[in-house]
């Protein structure tokens, strides 16, 4: 069935929420609502109060709660509005959710989902836009995750409700809607810890996730146009992440380029830069190219435009990377 | 051992103009006939421009906007009892306090358009910027209030936050230090009875928004939030027990959000028409203006008057607004105080040609 992200995660939902019945969501408006993305729609009318929660306005009771239920034996998929309103459960996230199977040797775990629309250049109010997965890809103990589109969305969360461990996932919003693929009806998983080669090539590496995902391909078909061969990398699972397919890639084009709507400071592709300077140095023709937004706040919607990363600019960075 | 009660407390709940316009002569406070010209005035601007920011947004001339309409009394009530001197923190939903405050409408409508510019307030007209994490402006309305009393400032600190900013833990942070540091605060909870779709009876088992004071050894006073003599009176009275005593209060103003949570909102799906029926029935400005007539301040030429001095307001306001025109550039100016090397780069690779 075509489904677009949004009917994918939704769909994902009612099906993990029958097969398991520890499985429930919480969140602000999840509930008679629908979640104001429309993301949790029907699932109060299916599975009722008890198993999807409108919770009070807060997001370390959430968090906090759904820590303690996932350690208790529940599964809960708690949902924040937005990502950029997740830092009240940070404390929580970090000095918990990360820890306590370490603190207790494997005795205790929490297997939860946090999801979190994140991404912006949808013309949405202050802190509607962030995209701070660093924080969390930082924090030893916590998995994640980030699809590119409704199939992985669908595959990656079918993982994560099953994963032993606590899972952040970001759900690029400029996404929900944007286009529609096949999505198969029955369940399915996508690995953790598995990047997807959206397309092989020899002349550049390209890698990104979420929602610079769908705007680096366009880039890609221009690059293309151009004569330059390009294999684009969704990494999909931030953390763990797969090296391994960056490294193996690299070696053959011996340029790499990565696109991430984050401010550049500090932002994943510093480390991907690093890893890859660590193993492929002598393989490499050109130096690692970021295409990022740039290391200030993100502005309101009237000039936000000039902060993400285009189609323009990531052209240019494989551009300039390829004729260094 | 006998059972000691340790712990006793109530909260009183006050109208003073109920929804017919009859006014309850004993609590009525002494306004001057040029305040009250002025709440109605302001009430009518808000709710005139309120409509106008909804039609803006729908022709795609403004973003996401949180409408104010059916709580005039809280913001105009507020707004007019607070002294020059006083602090306000607002939420969003009460961003034509600035405008009362001295700020020009078009700056507001500058904000809501998209641009940063809106929130370049002059400090001196002390009102904060409106926060949009829920919540947050209240412990900084408690430090704030600490600032006033350690630097002798008589001021009292108003701040507002809606019936779903009471879950979070700021809500309570700010009350507890209150409490403890003694601060000249009036924390406001605009209780609308909705935070987007949550209702009010979700957000916490608790009667009352108010009785949460008590916890915290402030005082806590329900009252008619459509009510603008209530709204203004309490505010009076509160504010000077914090700028006198030092002593915080909340007031809980129970109102009604007569339109949607912002405009990416469809109340329709979490309530019902007779609510909104019944609230329509209890409108703020329906209720002054009988009070306002009967004062002999109210008249049909004075209504003309009034709503095409706001009309025009409006408009002036949109207009100066919409020939605005920014410097994107300015994104990289105002991250730190002084602009970084690494700043200066990505600003002229942002920006070249
Ligand atoms: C920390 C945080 N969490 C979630 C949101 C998303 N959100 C925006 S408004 C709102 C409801 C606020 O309700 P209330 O405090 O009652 O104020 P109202 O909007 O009704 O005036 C929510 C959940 C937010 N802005 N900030």
């Amino acid at each position: 069935m075509k489904m677009h992200m949004v009917q994918a995660i939704n769909n994902c939902l009612f099906q993990e929420m029958e097969r398991d019945e520890s499985i429930l969501v919480m969140g602000e408006d999840v509930g008679v609502d629908g979640g104001v993305f429309r993301v949790t729609d029907g699932l109060y009318d299916k599975f009722g109060r008890e198993r999807v929660i409108d919770t009070p306005l807060s997001e370390a009771g959430i968090v906090g709660t759904a820590l303690g239920m996932a350690t208790l034996g529940l599964r809960p998929v708690a949902e924040i509005q937005f990502q950029g309103f997740v830092f009240n459960a940070y404390h929580h996230l970090v000095q918990h959710a990360a820890r306590l199977r370490n603190r207790t040797r494997g005795k205790f775990t929490v297997p939860m989902v946090v999801r979190m629309p994140y991404s912006g250049n949808v013309n949405a109010l202050e802190h509607h836009s962030e995209s701070m997965e660093s924080p969390f890809i930082h924090i030893p103990g916590l998995i994640v995750l980030c699809p590119a589109s409704p199939y992985d969305a669908k595959g990656l969360l079918a993982s994560a409700l099953k994963a032993k461990d606590p899972v952040m996932f970001f759900e690029p919003k400029r996404l929900y809607r944007a286009f529609k693929e096949d999505v198969p009806e029955e369940r399915y998983e996508i690995p953790i810890g598995k990047a997807s080669v959206l397309r092989e090539g020899s002349d550049l590496t390209l890698v990104s996730w979420g929602a610079m995902t769908y705007v680096s391909s366009k880039a890609v078909e221009k690059a293309e146009e151009n004569g330059i061969s390009v294999e684009q990398i969704d990494l999909r699972s931030l953390s763990p992440c797969d090296y391994e397919t960056i490294h193996e890639s690299v070696k053959k084009t011996g340029r790499c380029v990565v696109v991430h709507e984050a401010v550049k400071t500090l932002g994943f592709g510093a480390e991907i830069s690093a890893r890859i300077m660590e193993k492929d140095l002598l393989r490499l023709e050109a130096p690692v190219k970021r295409v990022t937004g740039w290391d200030i706040t993100i502005p309101y919607p009237k000039t936000e435009e000039y902060f993400f990363p285009d189609e323009k600019r990531i052209l240019e960075g494989i551009e300039e990377t390829v004729n260094f | 051992m006998p059972v000691k009660k340790v712990f006793e407390g109530s909260v009183d709940y006050i109208q003073i103009l109920d929804k017919n316009g009859k006014v309850d002569e004993e609590l009525e406070p002494d306004i001057s006939k040029d305040v009250l010209d002025k709440l109605y005035r302001h009430m009518v601007t808000a709710r005139t421009w309120d409509k106008k920011c909804l039609a803006l947004q729908r022709t795609g001339r403004m973003y996401t906007y949180a409408p104010l309409v059916g709580q005039e009394a809280t913001i105009i009530g507020t707004g007019m009892a607070a002294d020059k001197t006083d602090w306000i923190f607002p939420s969003y939903r009460e961003s034509y306090l600035y405008h009362m405050r001295g700020i020009p409408l078009s700056q507001i409508n500058i904000s809501w358009m998209g641009w940063e510019k809106g929130l370049q307030i002059d400090p001196e007209y002390r009102t904060f910027p409106y926060a949009i994490p829920i919540g947050t402006q209240l412990p900084y309305a408690t430090g704030g209030a600490y600032s006033m009393k350690m630097k002798g400032e008589k001021s009292a600190v108003i701040s507002f936050g809606g019936d779903g900013s009471t879950s979070e833990g700021e809500f309570h942070d700010a009350l507890n230090f209150a409490g403890v540091l003694e601060t000249p605060n009036v924390f406001i909870i605009s209780n609308n009875h909705y935070a987007i779709s949550v209702p009010r009876k979700w957000q916490t088992k608790s009667e009352t928004l108010a009785q949460k004071a008590l916890a915290y050894g402030l005082k806590g006073i329900q009252a008619d939030g459509n009510d603008v003599l209530a709204v203004y009176r309490l505010v009076k009275e509160s504010a000077r027990r914090a700028r006198e005593e030092n002593k915080p209060t909340v007031l809980e103003l129970v109102t009604y959000r007569m339109g949607m949570h912002t405009t990416s909102d469809d109340p329709k799906k979490y309530r019902s028409e007779e609510e909104v029926e019944y609230w329509k029935k209890r409108d703020p400005i329906d209720r002054f203006r009988i009070y306002l007539e009967n004062k002999g301040i109210w008249s049909e030429d004075y209504e003309k008057e009034v709503n095409e001095g706001a009309k025009q307001k409006v408009e002036d306001a949109v207009k100066e607004a919409e020939e605005f025109k920014g410097d994107p550039k300015e994104m990289f100016n105002h991250v730190l105080a002084d602009m970084t090397k690494n700043l200066e780069e990505q600003k002229k690779e942002a920006f070249k040609k």
